[in-house]
């Protein structure tokens, strides 16, 4: 793993007599600071996953994942990388993005809440494969990003407990987010059922 | 949104337990605050699920910051956590800064490190406040809002705005702080600890708080992670992140201060942290205000990132070029195609903007990690074998704000 960061925590305490916090100073010490992802790791990993295709943009480590190997590659970062917070699941839709090959690209934002590394994978997808392995069942807050990922982007998530849309109506047909949406909506709006009252 | 009919049918007529029943909270309750949805199962007081229904407040904000230049999407960021709008401006341009590769000038950095604690402390004041509200305590709600409405005064005499602030530029502010500004936040720091020694003895000792506070609502440190829990919800169950101090941005590592946290996972935790970090925030205030550095506050015109003041458009070429290179509709800002990151310890988590840029002045993805939207997800957890009369407590202590959780 990578070096531990000296942290200035204090931990409120509440006193059973009197409630008022106490403070602990555990970590005494300078701030940290941004790690990018550590040397060593970085070579377990490519001995691993050899087939990764690694990038640095702004100190930030990316790497891109083929769709085969999605899970897989997650499931180690957690379980033997110790990348414990799964920061975020986004996707980019790449459809007019100059010299883009791909049409979906996920991206998952790891973090180590030890070490203070940060990691970042993406997985490019195309038409008509819109479906990786969820991992739901390895972080569980990935349960609802991954559903806003589905009622944004259409990708589907194998495996995923709970397959529905988020944030749209049920009924909605189209996914929002993908660039061939048109901004202004293709007239759900206007359209929308309205129900009277006293008709049910 | 995504409820189906026959599932909450299903719920009230549930065969082998006949005294299940159903209810709606919201999405138009008091104790919400904000309009989301939640069909509890109960069975008498108890509740045995709940099923939260989100998306009445979507208002699709990802897909305008694909129509929106980097300064115009700003305003924008102020409709998601509206009580801490200051915090969500400097997130975006934070990242938007980090894409473009632009480092602004100390003053500025200070000046966001002051707006943004401010923000901090006057969202804890509305998230405590709102919480003790709900279980009761209208007076310590009454203490908490008259001391935003001092920090609303200090922001109008930053920006002229109170409430939607749209404060942040790309490489700089609005305006340069004032001295009369100065004046207010150091009139804020000498008056405010009164106000939360106040709260604190109001509620940190009153029975009936912690009765309904305590125990509720519980959640471990690693439980907090998995679940993604950052910010305020993951200190008060002992995980020991918080970015200032983990990933300085701004001018963080310059101050003195220190990271709260708690082990005992509650509600009551929650609301201790939150009140531990109105002090510790109030100390960086303090410290910054004291030292804000001298100088310019914007980028030099040569980083073609700010629109220079007027009198350098009027008298020298420089300023003249940039103004004319940032507002012709077929030039501005020079954007790498890349994608990056990046995340500020906003009041209630980690608020991060995830930024693809094309080349042009819009982003081509702005993708908000929104942390309302990440812990309403632990909530069916949280509540789940608790009676009705705690679902307000834990979400008052989970702070949700339905602006940015449906964003």
């Amino acid at each position: 793993m990578g070096r531990r960061i000296c942290r200035n925590v204090v931990f409120v305490g509440c006193g059973v007599s009197r409630c008022q916090p106490t403070l602990v100073n555990l970590y005494p010490g300078q701030p940290g600071s941004a790690v990018a992802y550590g040397e060593d790791n970085l070579q377990a990993l490519k001995s691993e996953f050899p087939d990764l295709v690694w990038s640095t943009f702004r100190e930030e480590t990316r790497c891109v994942v083929s769709r085969e190997q999605q899970f897989e590659l997650l499931a180690f970062l957690k379980n033997t990388q110790g990348f414990d917070l799964l920061v975020d699941i986004t996707c980019v839709d790449y459809l007019n993005f100059r010299d883009a090959v791909d049409r979906f690209g996920l991206v998952y934002l790891l973090a180590n809440t030890v070490t203070n590394e940060r990691l970042n994978v993406r997985c490019f997808v195309n038409e008509p494969e819109l479906n990786v392995r969820s991992v739901a069942s390895l972080w569980l807050g990935a349960n609802w990003m991954e559903r806003e990922v589905w009622d944004m982007f259409g990708i589907q998530f194998e495996g995923h407990p709970d397959h529905r849309r988020i944030l749209l109506p049920e009924e909605f047909t189209a996914h929002p987010l993908r660039k061939d949406y048109p901004l202004r909506g293709r007239g759900e709006r206007h359209n929308f059922p309205v129900l009277e009252r006293g008709a049910s | 949104m995504a409820l189906l009919e026959t599932q909450t049918r299903d719920l009230a007529h549930d065969e082998e337990q006949e005294f299940v029943w159903t209810l709606n909270f919201g999405p138009q309750h008091p104790a919400t605050h904000t309009t989301l949805r939640i069909v509890l199962k109960l069975e008498g007081e108890r509740v045995l699920d709940a099923m939260p229904d989100i998306g009445y407040l979507h208002s699709g904000f990802e897909k305008i910051g694909e129509h929106l230049d980097y300064n115009q999407y700003v305003t924008v960021t102020d409709r998601m956590n509206y009580i801490s709008p200051m915090a969500n401006n400097v997130a975006w341009h934070c990242a938007v800064e980090k894409l473009l590769g632009l480092d602004v000038p100390s003053r500025c950095q200070y000046i966001r490190t002051i707006i943004c604690e401010l923000a901090r402390i006057s969202d804890h004041l509305l998230s405590t406040g709102a919480m003790g509200l709900d279980t009761g305590a209208f007076t310590f709600f009454l203490y908490a809002f008259n001391q935003r409405e001092k920090i609303y005064d200090i922001f109008e005499t930053l920006c002229g705005a109170r409430f939607t602030n749209s404060y942040t530029r790309v490489g700089g502010v609005m305006h340069d702080a004032t001295p009369l500004f100065v004046e207010k936040v150091r009139e804020f720091v000498r008056t405010f600890p009164k106000t939360v020694d106040d709260m604190e003895r109001l509620l940190n000792r009153n029975r009936i708080f912690i009765d309904r506070t305590k125990g509720v609502g519980l959640l471990t440190a690693e439980e907090a992670t998995n679940w993604s829990c950052t910010g305020p919800i993951a200190r008060a169950s002992g995980v020991t992140r918080d970015l200032r101090k983990d990933e300085p941005y701004l001018c963080y590592p310059d101050f003195d201060f220190k990271v709260c946290c708690m082990r005992e996972g509650d509600c009551f935790a929650r609301y201790l942290v939150r009140i531990a970090e109105i002090k510790e925030s109030l100390k960086i205030v303090a410290q910054a205000i004291e030292n804000l550095p001298e100088g310019p506050v914007n980028c030099e015109v040569g980083d073609r990132a700010h629109i220079p003041e007027k009198s350098q458009v009027y008298s020298t070429i420089e300023g003249c070029i940039t103004h004319f290179e940032l507002t012709m509709a077929n030039r501005g800002f020079e954007v790498p195609q890349e994608e990056c990151y990046h995340a500020i310890e906003a009041p209630n988590g980690e608020l991060g903007f995830y930024i693809a840029g094309d080349g042009s002045d819009v982003a081509y993805r702005a993708r908000c990690r929104p942390p309302s939207y990440i812990h309403f997800a632990v909530f069916p957890y949280l509540i789940r074998g608790h009676t009705l009369s705690d679902v307000v407590a834990v979400l008052g202590s989970l702070n949700i704000i339905a602006a940015e959780l449906d964003r």
